[in-house]
């Protein structure tokens, strides 16, 4: 049986090890600056069925990405997950190989932060539990589910995981970072279905880096509440409605268009912005957008991005104007600016949002404070969420076309909508917003409030 | 025996040699979880080997090489399973991996000892004659070049094409599956894609374009792409795109070209006939086996023998050759696509269609080449025979929900007015829903043609094939402004 313990005793990656391992071998092959990102993880999930375990898994994991800077200051990258000796040696070879044909227009060198003092996020880990324990607390969350509505037959998809994870950044010049942190996860997708009606489906998810404080009963509590307000539909004629956002939907909604702060897509000519966007008007006075990977609620967050730089709070967008965007050590130095603290690790290095955080600006006021999803008793679509992400948004042209889950909202009484899709242009969103709730909701995504925007193509079921 | 028993004295064997010298060790490590109980125990053993490249505009932007090991050991005791993925292919590592395995089946090493391991068959060697395979790909210089010579001759094609993109990858696998059932084999696989990307800016207006081509088990794959050929189709894409207004939204006919077309076909009811779905409860075909579920027009099957096809493989993910497998005929529900659990736990007989993205993933039954069979009509036939409508002839990704309901996007698409072909249109989104679409495809043209693709599951990413030739769907609701 796998036995309870501390995640704290767990040995994953061994940093002074592999920091000797690389110094040797780079040596041996006359590379003199290099850095590496590694990570290991330990984690078991559970998978039940009406009441039996259907799949118990478990893994240990290790990857690691090793750069290295040749005699023409050219860059090769290898990724292995075979940490034995002549693993890492054949990684260095690898990467030498690569190195032959790196970009010499642009060549990313070490970040200048990577040896900044780091802020301590998430330090806390948590105990290990068994997988018995897990399983008993998923049968009986799905038991807990099903028994809420008779219209709740089963939970087709659903899953309760407890990860550890490590963490490590090291380069030639004596870098040297390392972070530990644990998670639990627990998705919970349930299916339901009323005579002569078609099955409807709803689900929910919760993070915690303890499974202890993993709130598994409001995930009960909102899965059945969506599943069950959605047993009864209807379709929704073809139109342009006004439209609130939940929280969830419209990060998902930004994250989708996140390329419009990244600095790498702008070079890339990929992103709505280009690189005079900085100081324009993209969206209404009322929306501040950051990135704020440190802040408290971010489970999972780590202190560093890939390259070693501190991870940071950005402000994106301030009383609607572009302040600043996502950097890479090769995008800032570029844009002659800071890494920001949101870089993988690559020969061409990406760069991404870590916990965007959406809010109303101090100061500006909405179009039509009035709107409340408390209160509102207009005719308005509520989208609860969006599906279809990969396919539905061609984010360089700043268009979306997107199914998604939702109610129509009439004098204050929700109808599930059957199946439609939201279709427009994400700037147009953003300047059609009407109003921006106080209120601010932590999702596992990031933390926004209810969003309204008006006039917004709905396409229904004819 | 404790854990740190195993690991003390068995640290100094490596399972890296993917051959017959391993026998007798795995055998050691099959009977010990056979003799503390567990119905059946699979090892599946994988090394990877690959490439990726990007070319953007004139230059080489990335060229990053991985290499991979790790194994995957699934534990099976009456319907339930256990499975433990691990990159430590020592004895101990593994050995370590199993206990786990057997643990949370709450079975333990050397406590029952009541089933005797009779040993594994002889080694299937299905990778013998590809060998050479990873050698006989392009080397890296090769294939950078060929990439500079996608993205300068899409220059050519028209100079507002301001964003250029052509990558190549290169994912090469070996696996080993041994199990208490006896199979013991061994595979070579080979995948490579390429891919060309634009963004044509003209004015404010901007269109993308993108094109993926992939194939198995073909070393020269990437020597002999036609570029021009594919510069061509790309840019008259991205041309004629820049010019599209938005689609207006409602119900219409529509017509879907052939090869990326049958994604439609893929998500719509491929992924319902996997028993993953079945298991879940979530097909709405599970009691429909010859039953009509759609259009006496539409014969379809899943198979994974098609020469090159990038869903093509020599053995499944747990040791099986693939079947072809009739799923629809005449519109009638025929067979399911399954893997080990799903005919452990639905009861249909297994596929060869057990398959997984790599060693961390549990194998599932998944599709290879899935496609609707052609028919009897030109694809012209199928556009005169529509008034008002769409004609899709590029399609995006898709997905498909928990109980079938669909949505595609339309990459390149244009109207149909009075049986011609109209202006181009773009911002379509095709949605419906399995159940009620099928019975709506009624024509289908002569012009069967593949195309290669991702699809993402319970089990990862695996290659795949979708097609199908020229369909006319009666009616779809079609999302647009």
């Amino acid at each position: 049986m796998i036995k309870e313990s501390n995640f704290n005793n767990s040995s994953g990656l061994n940093p002074d090890k592999l920091n000797n391992l690389l110094l040797k071998y780079s040596k041996e092959e006359s590379i003199n600056k290099w850095d590496i990102g590694a990570s290991s993880s330990r984690d078991i999930s559970v998978q039940v069925q009406q009441g039996n375990a259907k799949q118990l898994k478990g893994s240990l994991r290790n990857s690691m990405t090793l750069r290295v800077w040749n005699d023409q200051n050219k860059v090769g990258i290898t990724s292995t997950s075979d940490f034995t000796n002549n693993g890492i040696k054949k990684a260095i070879r690898g990467a030498i190989e690569a190195s032959s044909f790196g970009n010499d227009k642009e060549s990313p060198e070490f970040s200048p932060l990577a040896k900044s003092p780091l802020k301590e996020i998430n330090s806390e880990i948590s105990d290990e539990h068994g997988i018995d324990e897990l399983l008993e607390i998923l049968k009986k969350a799905e038991k807990k589910l099903i028994d809420t509505h008779p219209s709740i037959d089963s939970v087709p998809y659903n899953g309760l995981s407890e990860s550890y994870m490590e963490r490590l950044y090291i380069n030639s010049e004596g870098a040297n970072r390392f972070m530990k942190l644990t998670q639990s996860t627990i998705y919970l997708y349930a299916k339901g279905e009323e005579e002569n009606k078609k099955p409807r489906s709803a689900g929910g998810i919760r993070i915690n880096s303890n499974l202890k404080e993993l709130d598994i009963d409001s995930c009960i509590k909102e899965t059945s509440k969506k599943l069950v307000s959605h047993l009864n539909y209807k379709a929704v004629e073809t139109n342009k409605y006004l439209i609130c956002f939940t929280p969830e939907a419209f990060l998902q909604l930004i994250s989708a268009f996140s390329s419009m702060f990244n600095a790498r897509s702008i070079l890339d000519g990929v992103s709505l912005m280009n690189e005079d966007s900085i100081g324009s008007q993209v969206a209404v006075r009322s929306l501040n957008i950051s990135d704020e990977g440190l802040h408290p609620d971010n489970i999972g967050a780590f202190s560093f991005d890939g390259e070693g730089t501190p991870t940071q709070n950005i402000n994106l967008i301030q009383s609607g104007i572009l302040k600043n965007l996502l950097h890479s050590e090769a995008t800032a130095r570029k844009f002659g600016v800071k890494p920001t603290g949101h870089a993988g690790l690559g020969a061409k290095v990406s760069v991404s949002p870590d916990w965007l955080v959406i809010n109303k600006s101090s100061g500006e006021l909405n179009k039509d404070v009035s709107l409340s999803i408390k209160t509102t008793q207009t005719k308005f679509i509520l989208i609860d969420e969006l599906s279809a992400l990969h396919s539905g948004v061609k984010a360089s042209q700043g268009s979306f076309s997107l199914p998604f889950d939702g109610w129509l909202v009439e004098n204050g009484i929700k109808t599930s909508i059957e199946a439609a899709t939201i279709a427009g242009d994400i700037l147009k969103v953003l300047n059609s917003i009407v109003n921006i709730e106080d209120e601010q909701f932590v999702t596992h995504q990031g933390i926004s409030p209810h969003v309204w925007v008006e006039d917004i193509s709905i396409t229904g079921e004819a | 025996m404790t854990e740190l028993q195993f690991k003390k004295h068995s640290d100094n064997m490596l399972f890296h040699n993917f051959d017959n010298s391993l026998k007798p060790k795995i055998e050691e490590l099959l009977s010990l979880g056979e003799s503390a109980g567990a119905d059946l125990v699979e090892i599946f053993l994988e090394k990877s080997d690959n490439i990726s490249l990007l070319a953007e505009q004139d230059n080489i932007s990335n060229v990053s090489p991985s290499f991979g090991i790790g194994a995957g050991i699934r534990v099976f005791l009456g319907k339930k399973d256990g499975f433990v993925s691990t990159n430590d292919l020592s004895e101990g590592g593994l050995l370590f991996a199993l206990s786990q395995a057997l643990g949370m089946l709450g079975l333990q090493i050397g406590l029952t000892n009541k089933k005797r391991f009779e040993g594994l068959n002889e080694l299937k060697d299905f990778g013998k004659l590809k060998n050479q395979w990873l050698t006989n790909t392009p080397e890296l210089s090769e294939a950078t070049i060929k990439l500079i010579e996608a993205t300068e001759t899409l220059a050519k094609k028209n100079s507002n094409l301001q964003v250029r993109r052509a990558s190549y990858s290169r994912n090469w696998q070996e696996v080993l599956v041994a199990a208490t059932d006896g199979v013991f084999a061994r595979d070579i696989r080979l995948h490579q894609t390429v891919g060309i990307n634009v963004i044509a800016i003209k004015d404010k207006k901007r269109s993308t374009s993108a094109r993926r081509y992939g194939s198995s088990g073909n070393p020269n794959d990437l020597r002999h792409w036609d570029i021009e050929n594919s510069a061509n189709e790309l840019n008259e894409s991205a041309q004629n795109m820049l010019h599209a207004e938005y689609v207006d939204a409602g119900q219409m006919p529509v017509v879907l070209a052939n090869k990326f077309g049958g994604v439609i076909f893929h998500e719509a009811c491929g992924h319902l006939l996997e028993t993953t779905q079945i298991e879940r409860g979530t097909s709405p075909f599970h009691d429909k086996v010859n039953e009509q579920i759609a259009h006496s027009a539409v014969s379809a099957v899943d198979e994974g023998l098609s020469n090159f096809a990038f869903g093509s493989i020599s053995m499944d993910d747990e040791g099986m050759e693939p079947q072809n497998t009739l799923l629809i005929e005449n519109g009638v529900l025929k067979k399911f696509l399954s893997d080990r659990a799903g005919s452990i736990r639905t009861g249909h007989s297994r596929t060869g269609s057990g398959r997984r993205q790599n060693f961390s993933f549990a194998a599932a039954s998944r599709m290879r080449n899935t496609y609707i069979k052609k028919g009897s009509f030109s694809p012209d036939n199928l556009i005169d025979s529509v008034e008002n409508g769409l004609y899709c002839k590029s399609m995006g990704g898709g997905s498909v929900g928990p109980t079938g309901q669909f949505n595609f996007s339309v990459e390149e698409g244009y109207l149909i007015k009075n049986g011609k072909l109209d202006k181009p249109v773009k911002g379509a989104t095709l949605i419906g829903e399995a159940k009620e679409v099928l019975p709506r495809i009624s024509m289908c043209a002569n012009d069967l043609d593949l195309a290669a693709g991702f699809c993402g599951s319970v089990s990862g990413s695996v290659n795949v094939t979708v097609g199908q030739p020229h369909i006319k769907v009666d009616s779809i609701t079609v999302g647009g402004r």
